[in-house]
């Protein structure tokens, strides 16, 4: 029981910090068409980041600076390698993105020297607690807490206000969105700005679980939340949420099982089944090809 | 008198509450020239679209060369949105692919052109003679097939002589002008032997120079082909020119069959390209 | 005709040009120091040639977006390892497992000596594609009606399970589970010695040129054959292609099954390569190299996959190492190199590639197109003085 209590709230919680890092990719998956190959390694500089900046700077001071500068990392990346082949094939945007996934990983290994960093602790995240019999830290129960709150601002945003119109009418239709007067280019980086912003909180959460970086932190993490997006339907972010707790549970599953070595492979497992029967995922729309 | 070549039974084509194709029965016989016509949005493209395999009809049958080769009733959730006629007339499921069709015996034009855009225009051609190769991946990656591509070679130069594209085989498709890009896709559904050819909209886009020269490779087509050709087509004079005999399509429905003659003074087929006036 | 005369000339000139090459690599192992870093980058470039090249059947001419080449090189480099390891060795090295359950080598079984070698390995790398080829029909079965990125993304996790599979305990006695597997023939096992066991003619960069050849040409034949045509159709425009008769569903499963195949093959000799296979080196940042090399080369370029596979590698392992090392001139230790910055610099090179030459060094072009350019010029220059 108490072992299952246990399984169940990292499952959660893994589940809580995967969504953050899935919308991102759903988001600019409905916007470009694109998978960006590069979030995962965002969400890894991300928590690099933050490892050096609390070396030298408080707490209070690094994790706003890390957000900033991991949010200008999302536009820059999308300035510079994505936007130059707004009209190249989608070939050569996804081998772009996955160019600048190897730089990324390649920097990392440079600064730090292929070493696993440590990640800071932080207070009120790391410290202990116990429910219902299990020990567990505060940041278990702060990320279901979280994602809530931050999927309802995002929703708020992209159903309330301007920009958010404008991401909708782009998501729907690029060139006629673009007929219509919209600015692409910024629409564009607004999206990859919010798919940063998250990817650097889901970041802060997921390396206090976790504590060690090593370049390769990002790829898996990033993989198994596109599968998330995927199977919530690409494109919708209530669907990439609720993929993503699917997955962080079945996940922390089967690690607890004997079956841990297949942890990936069942992810990916489930991500092609999802694509065979039923690409439109859990929540999206379909969409028929003219001929 | 001559067989049927193709017959279209009962087609209806509903996507979702949308009926884009209703009850169409359609007969082409052997060596004519059957046009297609209608208003924009008539459905059209969507029959020829069933009849070469792209859709699937959600009832109805095609017959083609004396065989069915497509057939399908609703189902599934379509069952209850079923708005259409002859619910219950067909039982089978039969849905071929497109590809299937072709090397039935059937090869079709587009409304956009096309065609296959890095490679040349003989090669344009040579690629759709690959649905008549007998040869196995080895014995072609090995060579072993040498008489039959050299044959394929022969023909397709034979082919490009008659359409007149020979002096230009060595292009690429795209740096062609649209008139010869809309020749070399005839030319390249010649080129899968069928029986019957497909055109849609061959003259969509053309000036009337080229649509008079247009109709008359056509009609070249036919005489030196032997080949039957059911098309679509906006332009009118084309169409009263060459064809035997037309049907004319309204909202899925269709509304009048008969000679160029008869169509021309057919009231319903007049009211449905003019409008009626709403006061009459 | 004359066309005819003119592509037998041109095939007899491609293959008197690749004798001259095969020799030359004879000429240049038995007369320079064998252990130069040269000879490795010719090796591994071989056989990283031969991967792109069968990358580039997929992803360059038939448009399928496959990322699980290294999955592929994964099940060659397996099949061709566990077939091919002496029964004396197999002892020593499945010592976790208490000796493996395959209990025979095929160069063994051919009799051992050299013929029993060279059938052995011929053998155990055919079979190694064809394990390869089996994997990737049933995994093309679901995953082919996929559209690009889709079909990207699942063939990469195909890899990841395939590498999950291969270092899964129960399965030590065939796979040796994480370990890697070792003491089968490697490309220096086809070097001539004589009875003292002096070395008389060194082929084992010879080895990996052939077999990395013969399969190369073989795709080039399949490429330029009606079949090749067809997946050049597919690629262009898919619906025009099925309209015209072609069977999507067949020839992109065949396409799979091919490139799949001659994976597998350079899996197999990348294992003879580093002597070792071993699960976890077929990551997907093995993919993404393969994938970069094509992309450098060229997409749709046999050619352009070929020289970029020689100048990757030897940027890799052998120009760019001197970024890795720290160095001083005089008493100024000059900055940034150290461990890593080799692979940061070229991944900005990569980069550089990608954004401004989109079309990589040889774009869809081949070499001898660009000599025909070259002769068309000439000429045109002779008429018009």
């Amino acid at each position: 029981m108490q072992y299952g209590i246990s399984i169940l709230l990292s499952g959660i919680s893994l589940g809580g910090q995967y969504a953050l890092i899935a919308i991102g990719y759903t988001m600019v998956y409905g916007i470009l068409r694109l998978i960006n190959f590069a979030h995962g390694d965002v969400f890894m500089v991300a928590g690099l980041m933050m490892v050096y900046l609390s070396a030298s700077l408080p707490l209070a001071a690094a994790i706003p600076l890390m957000i900033i500068l991991a949010v200008l990392l999302g536009f820059i990346i999308e300035r510079a390698a994505y936007k130059p082949l707004r009209t190249a094939p989608r070939m050569s945007v996804m081998i772009s993105a996955i160019g600048v996934s190897y730089l990324l990983q390649n920097l990392a290994t440079y600064v730090t020297g292929g070493l696993p960093q440590m990640y800071p602790a932080l207070p009120g995240l790391s410290n202990q607690l116990t429910i219902a019999g299990v020990s567990t830290k505060y940041v278990t129960v702060v990320t279901p807490v979280l994602v809530v709150l931050l999927v309802a601002a995002l929703t708020q945003l992209i159903n309330h206000t301007r920009i958010g119109m404008a991401m909708r009418a782009v998501s729907r239709d690029f060139e006629t969105a673009q007929l219509m007067g919209i600015r692409i280019n910024s629409v564009i980086s607004v999206t990859f700005i919010i798919g940063s912003l998250l990817a650097a909180i889901g970041s802060l959460l997921y390396f206090t679980n976790y504590q060690s970086i090593v370049p390769l932190s990002g790829s898996l993490p990033g993989l198994r939340a596109f599968v998330a997006a995927v199977f919530g339907g690409i494109g919708s972010i209530p669907g990439a949420v609720v993929g993503a707790f699917l997955i962080g549970i079945c996940e922390s599953v089967i690690k607890g099982s004997d079956w841990s070595v297949f942890s990936d492979a069942f992810t990916f497992a489930i991500l092609i089944v999802v694509l065979c029967v039923k690409p439109t995922g859990l929540f999206g729309e379909k969409v028929t090809d003219k001929v | 008198m001559s067989e049927q070549l193709l017959r279209l039974d009962h087609i209806t084509m509903q996507f979702g509450g949308v009926v884009a194709v209703d009850d169409l029965e359609l007969v082409v016989n052997e060596g004519e020239i059957v046009a297609l016509i209608g208003p924009n949005g008539a459905g059209k493209t969507t029959a020829f679209n069933v009849i070469t395999g792209v859709y699937q009809p959600t009832n109805g049958a095609v017959w083609f060369d004396g065989a069915k080769i497509i057939e399908n009733h609703p189902q599934g959730k379509m069952k209850k949105q079923y708005k259409g006629q002859c619910d219950g007339l067909y039982t089978e499921t039969l849905s071929p692919t497109p590809d299937k069709i072709t090397r039935a015996g059937m090869a079709r034009t587009f409304q956009n052109i096309r065609l296959w855009k890095t490679q040349t225009v003989f090669d344009n051609v040579l690629i759709a003679k690959h649905c008549r190769s007998t040869s196995s991946v080895f014995s072609a990656a090995f060579r072993l097939n040498r008489k039959e591509e050299a044959a394929q070679r022969a023909q397709v130069e034979e082919l490009l002589e008659i359409v007149g594209l020979s002096d230009v085989k060595n292009e690429l498709a795209t740096s062609l002008p649209y008139g010869k890009q809309r020749r070399l896709e005839i030319a390249r559904a010649l080129a899968a032997e069928p029986k019957l050819l497909l055109l849609d909209e061959p003259a969509a886009g053309m000036n009337p120079q080229e649509t008079e020269e247009l109709t008359a490779f056509i009609g070249e087509i036919r005489e030196k082909f032997k080949i039957t050709i059911l098309l679509i087509e906006h332009h009118m004079n084309l169409v009263m020119g060459i064809s035997d005999r037309i049907y004319v399509l309204d909202f899925g429905k269709l509304i009048a069959h008969g000679t160029p003659a008869e169509i021309q003074k057919n009231q319903r087929v007049i009211d449905a390209y003019l409008g009626v006036a709403d006061d009459a | 005709m004359l066309n005819e005369k003119k592509s037998k000339r041109g095939t007899v000139i491609a293959l008197l040009c690749a004798l001259a090459l095969l020799a030359l690599v004879i000429l240049l192992e038995n007369t320079m120091k064998p252990t130069g870093m040269l000879f490795t980058v010719l090796k591994k470039g071989a056989v990283y040639a031969l991967v792109a090249v069968s990358m580039n059947l997929l992803n360059g001419f038939t448009g399928l977006f496959s990322l699980g080449q290294a999955g592929f090189m994964l099940l060659g480099a397996y099949t061709y390892a566990i077939l091919t390891i002496p029964t004396a060795d197999r002892e020593a090295v499945y010592y976790l497992y208490n000796g493996s359950a395959v209990n025979f080598s095929l160069p063994e079984l051919f009799g051992g000596g050299a013929v029993g070698l060279v059938l052995g390995v011929l053998l155990a790398l055919f079979l190694g594609g064809c394990a390869a080829a089996a994997v990737a029909w049933l995994i093309g079965l679901p995953v082919l009606r996929l559209k690009s990125d889709y079909l990207a993304i699942a063939t990469l996790g195909f890899a990841e399970i395939i590498r999950a599979i291969f270092q899964w305990d129960p399965l030590g006695p065939v796979t040796n589970g994480a370990n890697a597997l070792k003491s089968f023939p490697t490309f220096s096992s086809f070097n001539i010695q004589n009875a003292d066991g002096k070395v008389i003619l060194r082929l084992s960069t010879f080895v990996p040129f052939l077999l990395a050849g013969v399969c190369v040409a073989v795709i080039v034949l399949l490429i330029n054959s009606t079949y090749g045509r067809a997946f050049k159709a597919i690629r262009d425009d898919e619906v025009a292609a099925e309209a015209m008769g072609i069977n999507l569903a067949r020839h992109k499963r065949l396409a799979f099954c091919i490139s799949s195949f001659f994976a597998g093959v350079g899996g197999g000799l990348f294992a003879m390569f580093a002597n070792q296979a071993q699960a976890k080196v077929f990551t997907t940042a093995m993919t993404y190299e393969i994938l970069l090399i094509v992309v450098i080369g060229g997409i749709g370029s046999i050619s352009g996959s070929c020289i970029a596979a020689f100048l990757y590698v030897a940027a890799s392992e052998w120009w760019l190492r001197f970024l890795d090392t720290e160095t001083y001139i005089g008493s100024f230790k000059v900055p940034f190199l150290r461990t890593g910055f080799r692979m940061v610099v070229f991944s900005v090179i990569i980069m550089v590639v990608v954004l401004f030459f989109r079309k990589g060094i040889m774009g869809d072009k081949e070499l001898p197109d660009l000599l025909k350019k070259r002769q068309k010029k000439a000429t045109k220059e002779a008429v018009q003085p």
